[in-house]
């Protein structure tokens, strides 16, 4: 038992449970709270039950199709920022290669008819495996060649991405409403999963997700690829000095992250679900949410899996959460609380180590 | 109340490893107390605890008389503790006044009252003749300066207590010379110090007495006086150590390495930091370059090993003109390199043993098929070098880099440059922070090397070292070889005259 517990993986898993428990009981005191301040009628209980449930005592199977629509896209950009985290890296420009993926994928899907149907989604997957690639690469040759933050880049590469998207949705309009884009033919099957879990949920791109997954995980800790990059993300001089090229290390990881979120971007936007694109100038939440699932997730690729299905099943039982009386910005704070909590993670695992530790001198 | 401190039965177990086991340690005031044992031995961790960096499994701190309770390095301070660490803790974009004060500013109206500190700082500088600049970058100042910065730390806040945690593995001769002094002055202030070394001669030279650890056990504490450097290691390792070297005469053969007008310039000065160096490198020597810490030598192994650029001139490998080649491609061809700082290049502290030992070569068929790790390989590969070069540590092969002593880090290195079999080997400062067995062990292996007709380049500080292990030695002064000697025939203090730039021949 005590050497389970000290086993340094059972310990990181450990740490981001304590994190979850931590945002569970944060989130249940604001519920208390809002209740408590609140002159509707509000059932913090009910509340709480919503949340651990992911909202899925309201939808049913049909949630937890949900449930993994949602997090087909944050698998990925998950993946890409922690993919970048590992080699070294802070890709906070996830949101910017998910749009552009996504927006070269619904081009692809619209304009490229003349390949069969059955095979144009797969390109328009390629299309955005490689646009995103480019949208990361960028900031990787920045940050190799002329030693540009990473960071600073990508952010600006996050606006310059969706205002290039939003002045391309007239390339691909809707005939009748021409501020937004059509809707494609060739999307990404279902195989009868929308048999099992309804209409509008879930699609084929949860598997191509996973499978992505699992690749990530193969090439970071069984290739020497992998060892070549993440030791230049632990220490590029002593990379170099074993005689790895550590600017092609960084914008190979930039790229790659790049194109994780590019496919990511193609996972919601030829999608089965109909989801288009207008004019409007936000950044796709998705971005994001990838950092939160990267930091749940301790940045590997099998911890993402997981941690990119619970975040999104905080996110269905915000959208049920006004049965309860509440309002879903509840998640939010949850989800930060979350994150702040699996920051400490490093400080859990010793607490881990001491309480199991003195067990044992008794 | 005869002893300010009293460390009694300390215990502290990490996973795999029990790093002290019930280990004592009295220190007097106003001693130079010295802590020494072999790499691994706990004596780190003994003093983290002091320090309240760990807190120990059993045992007790006493301190003036009175039990202590030393839960984090704040609460030492409180004691009068303060600690130079093995690996300095300093923050390298900040200067050294920021860093002095750091952690202890005095504000008022949440404004740093800066002025205050840097006369006291000033003060101390010059008390102890520190010689130091508060306004300069930790960046741009060299080591010897970075470890008084850390010393004027200490004395800013007001330590009584000074633990140096082998200050000495980082210094050249005459820092060493100079710290020793810094040492006894601080003493006669009525301040007490732990100081940690491998070297020998230090002790002799400045402790009182000192405690012996083997193994994270309590061996003995004795009188330096009383004791010889060959009692001290016996007891230190458990069995008798030679600390000569012995070796016979160099048998050199043809040329492996030329050097020829090498020149690196200096991005922010006229001067160049490699001016015209040419030498030849034979099989079957060991040739050393001689020098005082910042005359080029680390500009000129980081030319030599493809790290950093040539301006001019010309490096002849086997034949082969490797002047613009990758490091890579050196490393194929037999190249190896044993750096200067072991964490900035040698290794990734965050990979384990087995990892580590293989970063130079991973890519080849031994360690990976089609592009993936052979695991089983690797982890063979570290057991038997950490069974060969004796590298301890708490989980074996699993053992993250990071978690281990300084001395075990360096032999892994070692451990690792060695077995790529390489032609010519250059090794910068390969002993740096080694106990005197494992010293012992890798003088061996090098002139063992030499024999096998392999051609190895040492740099090194250190001019026991210099004189003892090499063949034959050019010196460097401000960029240029000033001078060749002959171990055999030249004096230490002949040599001493070349490093300082004070006697000069040219050479052909
Ligand atoms: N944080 C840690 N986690 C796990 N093991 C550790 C840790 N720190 C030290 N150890 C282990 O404890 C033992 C003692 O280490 P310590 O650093 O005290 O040695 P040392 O006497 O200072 O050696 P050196 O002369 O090489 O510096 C070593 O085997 C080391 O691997
Ligand atoms: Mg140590």
């Amino acid at each position: 038992m005590k050497k389970f517990i000290l086993n340094d993986n059972v310990q990181k898993i450990l740490a981001s449970l304590t994190a979850i428990l931590i945002g569970f009981i944060f989130g249940f005191l604001i519920l208390l709270f809002a209740a408590s301040i609140k002159t509707q009628a509000t059932n913090p209980i009910e509340g709480f039950i919503t949340i651990i449930t992911g909202g899925m005592r309201y939808n049913g199977i049909k949630g937890f199709g949900i449930i993994l629509r949602y997090t087909t896209p944050v698998l990925l950009t998950g993946l890409s920022v922690g993919f970048a985290f590992k080699t070294g890296l802070f890709n906070i420009g996830a949101a910017g290669q998910f749009v552009m993926g996504g927006f070269t994928a619904a081009y692809i899907a619209i304009k490229w008819t003349f390949i069969p149907l059955e095979f144009l989604w797969i390109v328009a997957l390629l299309g955005a495996i490689v646009v995103g690639g480019i949208w990361g690469m960028i900031s990787g040759v920045l940050k190799a060649y002329r030693n540009v933050n990473e960071v600073i880049s990508s952010i600006m590469l996050n606006y310059i991405g969706m205002i290039t998207v939003s002045n391309l949705v007239f390339t691909i309009k809707d005939r009748f409403n021409p501020s937004r884009s059509q809707v494609p033919l060739s999307r990404i099957p279902t195989f009868g999963l929308d048999k099992v879990f309804g209409l509008n949920t879930v699609d084929f791109g949860i598997f191509i997700a996973i499978a992505v997954a699992i690749l990530i995980y193969i090439v970071l800790e069984k290739t020497s690829f992998g060892y070549e990059l993440k030791a230049c993300g632990y220490n590029r001089e002593a990379a170099r000095y074993a005689g790895i090229n550590d600017k092609k290390g960084i914008i190979l990881s930039m790229t790659i992250a790049g194109a994780l979120s590019g496919l990511g971007g193609a996972l919601v936007y030829i999608s089965s679900i109909t989801k288009v694109f207008d004019q409007s100038l936000v950044l796709q939440r998705e971005g994001f949410d990838g950092i939160s699932v990267a930091l749940l997730g301790l940045s590997n690729p099998l911890g993402i899996i997981f941690s990119s299905f619970f975040i999104s099943m905080l996110r269905n039982a915000g959208s049920s959460l006004s049965r309860a009386g509440f309002n879903d910005e509840v998640i939010r704070i949850m989800t930060s609380t979350i994150i702040y909590a699996s920051a400490f993670s490093l400080l859990f695992r010793d607490k881990i180590h001491k309480l199991f530790n003195k067990k044992e001198g008794k | 109340m005869e002893y300010v401190i009293e460390m009694q039965g300390i215990t502290k177990i990490f996973p795999g490893i029990i790093a002290n086991d019930n280990v004592d340690l009295k220190v007097k005031k106003g001693e130079i107390h010295a802590l020494l044992g072999e790499n691994g031995a706990g004596k780190s961790t003994l003093m983290s605890v002091l320090f309240g960096l760990y807190k120990p499994e059993k045992g007790k701190i006493i301190i003036n008389g009175e039990e202590a309770s030393i839960k984090n390095p704040n609460d030492a301070n409180r004691y009068g503790i303060g600690m130079v660490h093995q690996h300095f803790k300093l923050v390298h974009n900040f200067t050294v006044l920021e860093n002095v004060i750091l952690g202890v500013e005095s504000v008022r109206h949440g404004r740093l009252l800066m002025d205050e500190a840097r006369k006291k700082v000033i003060e101390l500088s010059q008390k102890y003749s520190l010689f130091i600049e508060p306004d300069a970058l930790i960046s741009d100042i060299s080591v010897g300066m970075q470890q008084r910065v850390e010393i004027l730390k200490m004395l800013y806040r007001e330590n009584d207590l000074l633990i140096f945690d082998e200050p000495t593995a980082v210094l050249t001769p005459q820092e060493i010379d100079e710290l020793m002094k810094i040492m006894k002055d601080l003493v006669a202030e009525g301040k007490t110090i732990i100081f940690i070394t491998h070297k020998l001669n230090e002790i002799k030279a400045v402790a009182d007495r000192v405690t012996i650890l083997r193994k994270g056990k309590y061996i003995d504490t004795v009188d330096v006086s009383m004791s010889s450097k060959e009692t001290l290691s016996e007891l230190m390792v458990g069995r008798k150590v030679l600390l000569e070297v012995e070796k016979t005469m160099a048998q050199p053969k043809e040329v492996v390495l030329e050097v020829k007008h090498l020149i690196v310039k200096s991005k922010n000065h006229n001067k160049n930091k490699v001016n015209d160096v040419s030498f030849k490198l034979h099989r079957g020597e060991i040739l050393c370059i001689a020098g005082i810490e910042g005359n080029g030598q680390t500009d000129l192994v980081y030319a030599l090993t493809g790290l950093e650029k040539v301006s001019s001139g010309q490096i002849i490998y086997k034949g082969e003109d490797i002047t613009h080649r990758s490091i890579r491609y050196r490393n194929l061809k037999g190249m190896a390199h044993i750096p200067e700082d072991r964490h900035k290049h040698g290794l990734v502290l965050d990979y384990n043993v087995a990892e580590n030992l293989i970063l130079q070569d991973y890519h080849t068929n031994k360690f990976q098929t089609k592009g993936f790790l052979k695991f089983k390989k690797i982890y063979d590969n570290a057991d038997e070098l950490i069974e060969r070069y004796d590298i301890r540590s708490g989980s074996g092969a699993r053992s993250i880099a990071r978690s281990m002593s300084g001395g075990n880090q360096q032999k892994a290195i070692v451990a690792r440059e060695l077995e790529t079999h390489p032609d010519v080997l250059i090794a910068v400062q390969p002993t740096r922070g080694l106990d005197v067995g494992a010293i012992e062990y890798i003088h061996r292996i090098l002139i063992e090397q030499r024999d096998k007709g392999k051609a190895i380049l040492l740099v090194s500080l250190e001019l026991s070292e210099v004189m003892s292990v090499s063949d034959r030695i050019l010196v460097i002064y401000e960029g240029e070889l000033v001078g060749q000697a002959d171990p055999a025939l030249v004096s230490q203090q002949e040599l001493g005259l070349y490093m300082s730039g004070s006697k000069r021949e040219v050479l052909e």
